[in-house]
């Protein structure tokens, strides 16, 4: 039975102050009036909504007639919660009417009681098995991997096209372009990769040192320095920070324009966007990369020399003659030769990620997040195969 | 200023008020020493030639650009001096459909709507559903929508979407950038047609930026038209048509107007006329 409530009206609007909505029911000779009164606004309704579903769901006998005179504003959620009221009362004892409905009231009441006579489709499809899902999803995953396969092979294929149109100058080179990226990717990397590959340069020689010093042999850390870093870690070091700083621009840039339709745009004019967009991009990375591991050794090593002098007394002399005996130029560029794969693999990925982006900012967040995780991934995995190679073919 | 200064038992009614407001963009004077009033249950339409600061005066009214002179009243408070509170109180009040929507590209439609009355409202999630549907059939979209995200959307489609966000709170005022805008004609005259419904069964106050003459003659009640950095003339359309300055000549009177005033010129001339001789 629904009793007489009070909401406390809402005090965060200064200027018209809302009275609280309240329903009563009383009984005049065997008829239950329900009385209406108050605001009954979207911000006030949600004291009452317990009381009306209760008022709904109760026992009320037959005759019922709900009385409106004494309400005040009413906006399009207080007509709906009246209005459905109104119906489920209805339901079994035929058609109640509103009485008292105020005449400025009435359109109101109307237009939301037309939009609650419209069909509504019925609820979603049931969910599918939680397992069923599970191995659906893998099976997706499975099968996108083909697809993701060829979409790379796709990118390579289409980049090549474009840049033999353009080599051979069917289409204009835009040489300004490349360098622009080179400068995006490469040059302003320079800081944050010298940084780093110093500190882990000097690092790994420490650890070396310490380590070395017990059997006596703390000058052939320099020889671990030399040859870890330049087949190794400054190549791996630079390629992953480069994954992580360029494919994550290069995926939302291409992503967002995509969004735009500006990819769509490139289409109808006729240019193809791969060639466009993409081409330059992993021009410019195939370029950028082995320069800039070039930068990474040559910081490493500076690292590793400094904290060998620091740490253990070797000086840069004997450091670099100890570089001399343990290195030779295969060392150098047995790492240097693994950048423009990495650099290739890093732009493939992100182009093709950035190409996936939907309408949805959502989609962006999660193509650059990808392209992220699955480029640092591939680079290691790279740096994996050309180890095997090495150690297959005895190098 | 022109415009006519309300009476003061009109004041109640007043929702906006804007009184000698400048604004700048560096050295560029885009508004200045404007003044305007928008009333309860009115449809007021804005034009102006492009790059009058049509856009300019809708952001500033909503505080999304910093203005260097004047007031703005919405709701009897200074927006811009209002406490924290007082901004919240003015913000559930209003409801906004921003030229292209800007519908969160995230959320289906339901859940944009349900943005809002998450944030403001009290309610359970299944009244708030059923709200939520509610306004979707009020702004005539299909209730398959409802599971829709933005992408999915036609243009028209995402235009009463944002506007059933804008209504979700049940605002006092809604403001309207070129709701018609890439719209056919027929949808652009069911919107203007449901914002008159909206108006009058909710006795909303409509602040609408539009270049279509045929909302303009349809739907508004008062016009205003910017140019040269102020409220150039505003009044319903017989004002327009009379008044006398070459942009405002061409546009009322334009080949792209004729075929829509000439129908009503003439009614529109005696009705100015009756006005005149009363």
């Amino acid at each position: 039975m629904a009793e007489a409530t009070r909401a406390e009206s809402d005090s965060a609007a200064p200027r018209r102050r809302s009275e609280a909505p309240s329903l009563k029911g009383e009984r005049h000779e065997g008829t239950l009036v329900l009385t209406v009164a108050g605001d009954w606004l979207s911000r006030t309704v949600g004291a009452l909504e317990k009381d009306l579903e209760k008022t709904a769901e109760a026992n009320l006998g037959s005759s019922i007639t709900m009385d409106l005179s004494a309400v005040g504003h009413v906006d399009t959620a207080g007509a709906f919660v009246l209005e459905r009221l109104r119906r489920q009362l209805s339901q079994s004892r035929g058609e109640i009417a509103l009485d008292g409905l105020a005449e400025r009231n009435r359109p109101l009441f109307k237009a939301v009681g037309d939009a609650m006579d419209r069909e509504r489709p019925s609820a979603k499809p049931a969910e599918t098995n939680r397992i069923v899902a599970a191995i659906a999803g893998l099976g997706e995953g499975m099968v996108g991997l083909k697809d993701e396969l060829v979409n790379g092979l796709n990118l390579i294929g289409g980049a090549m096209y474009g840049a033999g149109r353009r080599l051979s100058g069917r289409t204009q080179l835009r040489p300004a372009a490349i360098f622009n990226q080179i400068d995006q990717m490469g040059v302003r990397a320079v800081p944050i990769i010298i940084l780093i590959t110093f500190l882990v340069g000097g690092i790994i020689a420490q650890q070396g040192a310490f380590q070395l010093r017990r059997f006596g042999g703390e000058v052939y850390a320099v020889n671990l320095v030399g040859i870890l870093v330049l087949r190794e870690i400054g190549v791996l070091l630079t390629a992953i920070m480069i994954a992580g700083r360029s494919s994550s621009a290069i995926c939302a840039e291409i992503g967002s324009m995509k969004m735009r339709e500006e990819v769509d745009a490139l289409h109808v004019i006729g240019l193809n966007p791969i060639g466009v967009l993409v081409f330059p991009r992993l021009v410019a990375l195939t370029i950028a990369l082995p320069l800039l591991t070039f930068i990474a050794n040559l910081a490493a090593l500076a690292g590793g020399a400094l904290t060998l002098y620091i740490y253990s007394g070797i000086s840069f002399a004997n450091f670099a003659q100890g570089l001399q005996n343990s290195i030779d130029l295969f060392t150098i560029f047995s790492g240097l030769i693994k950048a423009p794969f990495m650099a290739i693999v890093i732009g493939l990925v992100a182009a093709n990620e950035g190409l996936k982006v939907g309408g949805s900012a959502e989609s962006l967040g999660l193509r650059v997040t990808s392209a992220v995780v699955k480029s640092i991934f591939l680079v290691i995995v790279m740096d994996g195969l050309f180890a095997i190679f090495y150690a297959s073919v005895g190098l | 200023m022109g415009a006519n200064p309300p009476a003061p038992k009109d004041d109640d009614d007043v929702i906006i008020r804007a009184t000698d407001v400048t604004v700048r963009f560096g050295s560029k004077t885009i508004l200045e020493n404007l003044n305007l009033d928008v009333r309860r249950g009115e449809i007021m339409g804005f034009v102006g030639p492009s790059g009058t600061g049509k856009s300019v005066l809708l952001r500033t009214i909503l505080g999304l650009n910093p203005k260097q002179g004047g007031t703005i009243e919405v709701f009897g408070t200074d927006y811009e001096k209002a406490s924290d509170r007082e901004r919240l109180a003015i913000e559930r009040r209003w409801g906004v459909l921003f030229q292209h929507g800007a519908l969160f590209s995230a959320l289906n439609v339901l859940e944009n709507i349900q943005v809002p009355m998450r944030e403001y409202l009290d309610l359970s999630p299944k009244l708030m559903d059923e709200l939520a549907r509610l306004k979707i059939d009020l702004v005539g979209l299909a209730p398959d929508a409802a599971d829709k995200y933005p992408s999915e959307l036609s243009g028209g489609m995402i235009k009463r979407a944002a506007l059933a966000r804008a209504l979700a709170l049940d605002p006092d005022i809604v403001f309207l950038d070129e709701p018609t805008s890439g719209l056919d004609p027929i949808g652009a005259a069911d919107f203007d047609e449901l914002i008159m419904t909206l108006r009058d069964t909710l006795g909303l106050a409509v602040y609408m930026v539009t270049h279509d003459l045929d909302s303009l003659f349809m739907a508004c009640d008062r016009i205003a038209v910017l140019g040269e950095r102020k409220v150039l003339v505003e009044g319903p359309l017989s004002t327009m048509l009379e008044y006398d300055h070459p942009w405002v000549k061409s546009y009322f009177h334009g080949k792209r107007a004729r075929h829509v005033v000439l129908p009503d010129e003439k009614s529109a001339g005696s009705a100015a006329d009756t006005q005149g001789s009363v």
